[in-house]
């Protein structure tokens, strides 16, 4: 019979899983638009002065990233998991760990497309100044993957409950306090025209660490959570 | 490995070796805890800046130290449960997470009422209290997808998982938060703090320091073994063995 | 038959839910052209034992073997040569039957030129094609489940309660296609709490206990 090529299958996943999701479109905007909604509260509750907001923005956007990302990563597994269809991918003729980045990736392009597309208004709404907004796009470039990896860790392990809700952001907000500390610390100094690199090559190295990790850990709590 | 292992994957056995095991940690932990204690609460000599308040360090350091260090044994005995599949790794795994979440909240505790006095204020965002915080909620975490699973086995394994990738994390996260702490201010308090642990420290509080260490680390490993115990007889009351013991009260 | 020609062995597998053994050291043969079905009451270890062969489910003891390889070894030429369809199917009910269906057959190696509208229509489904899989009745959604059964090259099924919800005309389909499959030298592993109307002789029944 024809073998089914690792790239074949995981093209087939990607497209299914993007289809689905268009399908239901609210599920997947619904966080980005709470997010717009928590980035309004700051300035309503602190303050509207320009250099307030500017202070605090790279934490107001980046803990607001994290919330909203808390929101949406359930819907990773546990649609698959109810109809079968996670039994049905680890038992793909490929890596499992290779599906699972498949699915880190459609994550990623359903969640941090729309907000990387957003971060100038942002950036805006929080006047930041504008030399940080490169350094904003490229925090998110790096950092979002990584919370799509670490979540799909969360979501794995907590699939098979009924209510894994505030569980998940307990599991998952701890891990992920090393990328808050650099992603807000690059776009301090990028505020104050300071250099970024060091926190932003901190961030490179969680981006490698996660991707190649995480299919690991999701793969080994996939096989519990399906038993 | 395995083969070393296997014998006490069995539930009876591990009960056995831990009966055997429990006095050669319960007492010399409380006899080194008592000593380390009275030494030095009461015959060490007081610090010349801090005066008496340095005196929680015997309780805070080791707290501290260990908390960590349980982290680690607990991710050990995850490792053992997941890879080997062995049920008695899972208890082990559960029995440790409380008594290293009640001593991460100890350290806590301790470094709160240390930083009054010193500070002038019950917390401070310090690198070192800062990191045990994210460390009380990693073990919190571990407890808490344990429960929330009906199955029990499946929910040890599910933190067992966890708390690899916790183990996988803590240095990073250590780390973070030093450099965090660094960034956002002087480091005159984290100077004033790491001085009295430094090895400059006099031996006159080293002393105590050391036996207190080994005081907690008996102590608290007497615990994890009793609540293993526990846990075996529990799951196991069913069996011959186990009915045995109850009945015959040893 | 030969041992050597067994397409899969289960040996000396034992499987614990909870702190229940739900069998013990339970070996089987699988051969070509041979129909397997599981019998026993609800919790005798019937879809565990489906989903340890499957791979879905780890046994506390014991190998299953593909080919006369462990599993593991071989896992890439064992899943391809496997159709697991569970208690859950895998249909995406926000797909429709087609969606479905040309990606179940894409990841089976078998990527549809055309849309399949034999198959559609052979499964009555012809019309019902654009319509979202949540829209159908559980025995339609069923039947974009066995479709796989179609499109599929695997020598080895295994089918966890295959005939539920499915009508008299549905149940009889089924039939010649297991037929069909069985002829070309294939395999079937399957449960069914209903009584397996199969006159062949090719049919092998395992009865599993309900055990403490």
């Amino acid at each position: 019979m024809a073998r089914v090529s690792n790239t074949a299958l995981l093209q087939q996943l990607i497209r299914r899983d993007l289809r689905v999701a268009l399908r239901q479109r609210s599920e997947f905007l619904n966080p980005i638009i709470f997010l717009l909604v928590v980035i309004t509260l700051f300035p309503l509750a602190v303050g509207p002065s320009a250099d307030t907001l500017a202070r605090i923005a790279p934490g107001v956007i980046w803990v607001s990233a994290l919330l909203s990302a808390m929101l949406g990563l359930e819907r990773m597994f546990r649609d698959d998991f109810r109809d079968g269809a996670l039994e049905h991918m680890l038992l793909l003729p490929c890596p499992v760990e290779l599906a699972v980045l498949g699915k880190v990736i459609v994550h990623w392009l359903l969640t941090a497309l729309p907000l990387l597309l957003i971060s100038p208004l942002l950036a805006l709404l929080l006047s930041l100044p504008m030399q940080a907004l490169p350094i904003l796009i490229v925090t998110l470039l790096l950092g979002t993957p990584v919370l799509s990896a670490v979540g799909a860790i969360g979501v794995a392990l907590t699939v098979s409950l009924n209510r894994g809700g505030a569980l998940l952001s307990l599991l998952l907000l701890p891990l992920l306090i090393p990328l808050l500390i650099f992603a807000t610390a690059a776009l301090e100094a990028a505020t104050y025209n300071l250099s970024a690199a060091g926190p932003l090559a901190m961030m490179a190295a969680f981006l490698v660490l996660a991707l190649g990790l995480s299919p690991l850990a999701v793969k080994a709590a996939l096989q519990v959570s399906v038993n | 490995m395995w083969r070393w292992l296997h014998p006490y994957a069995k539930p009876e056995a591990t009960y056995r070796l831990n009966k055997k095991l429990l006095p050669w940690f319960a007492w010399p932990g409380v006899v080194l805890l008592a000593v380390g204690l009275v030494w030095g609460l009461v015959f060490a000599p007081a610090d010349y800046q801090q005066g008496d308040s340095y005196r929680i360090i015997f309780i805070h350091v080791p707290s501290a130290m260990w908390a960590m260090g349980f982290y680690v044994g607990m991710a050990v005995a995850a490792l053992i449960a997941v890879v080997w599949q062995i049920r008695t790794a899972e208890w082990a795994l559960m029995a440790i997470a409380p008594v290293g979440a009640v001593l991460t909240f100890i350290s806590l505790f301790t470094g709160a009422i240390w930083g009054h006095p010193m500070w002038g204020t019950w917390w401070i965002w310090d690198a070192r209290l800062t990191s045990q915080l994210i460390l009380l909620f990693l073990y919190l975490g571990v407890m808490a997808l344990y429960v929330a699973f009906e199955d029990q086995r499946t929910g040890a394994k599910a933190a067992g998982i966890l708390a690899m990738v916790g183990v996988i994390n803590i240095p990073i996260i250590h780390y973070s938060v030093y450099w965090w702490n660094t960034l956002h201010q002087g480091s005159t308090i984290t100077q004033m703090v790491t001085r009295l642990e430094a090895p400059t420290m006099p031996a006159e509080m080293l002393w105590p320091l050391l036996v207190n260490l080994f005081g907690f680390l008996g102590v608290c490993a007497a615990l994890v073994i009793m609540r293993l115990n526990n846990e075996i007889l529990r799951r196991e009351v069913r069996r011959p063995w186990a009915i045995a013991i109850l009945k015959g009260g040893q | 038959m030969a041992q050597s020609a067994a397409l899969l062995e289960a040996r000396q597998v034992t499987s614990v839910r909870g702190e229940r053994t739900l069998f013990e050291d339970l070996n089987l043969a699988v051969h070509p052209g041979h129909l397997y079905q599981i019998e026993g009451p609800n919790g005798a270890g019937k879809s565990s034992l489906l989903r340890i062969i499957a791979g879905l489910l780890q046994p506390l003891s014991g190998d299953i073997l593909y080919k006369g390889e462990l599993r593991q070894h071989v896992r890439r030429e064992f899943l391809q040569d496997l159709l697991f369809i569970g208690h859950k199917a895998a249909v995406k009910p926000e797909l429709t039957a087609l969606e479905n269906l040309e990606f179940f057959a894409a990841t089976q190696g078998q990527p549809c030129a055309e849309p399949p509208f034999e198959l559609l229509a052979q499964l009555g489904l012809v019309g019902l094609e654009d319509v979202p899989a949540a829209n159908l009745s559980a025995g339609q959604q069923r039947r974009i489940a066995l479709a796989r059964l179609w499109v599929s090259g695997a020598a080895l099924w295994i089918l966890d309660e295959p005939f539920t919800s499915l009508d008299v005309a549905g149940i009889a389909l089924l039939h010649r296609r297991f037929d069909a499959h069985l002829q070309a030298g294939g395999a079937i592993i399957l449960t069914s709490h209903q009584p397996l109307d199969w006159a062949g002789r090719s049919l092998v029944r395992l009865q599993l206990e309900y055990s403490w």
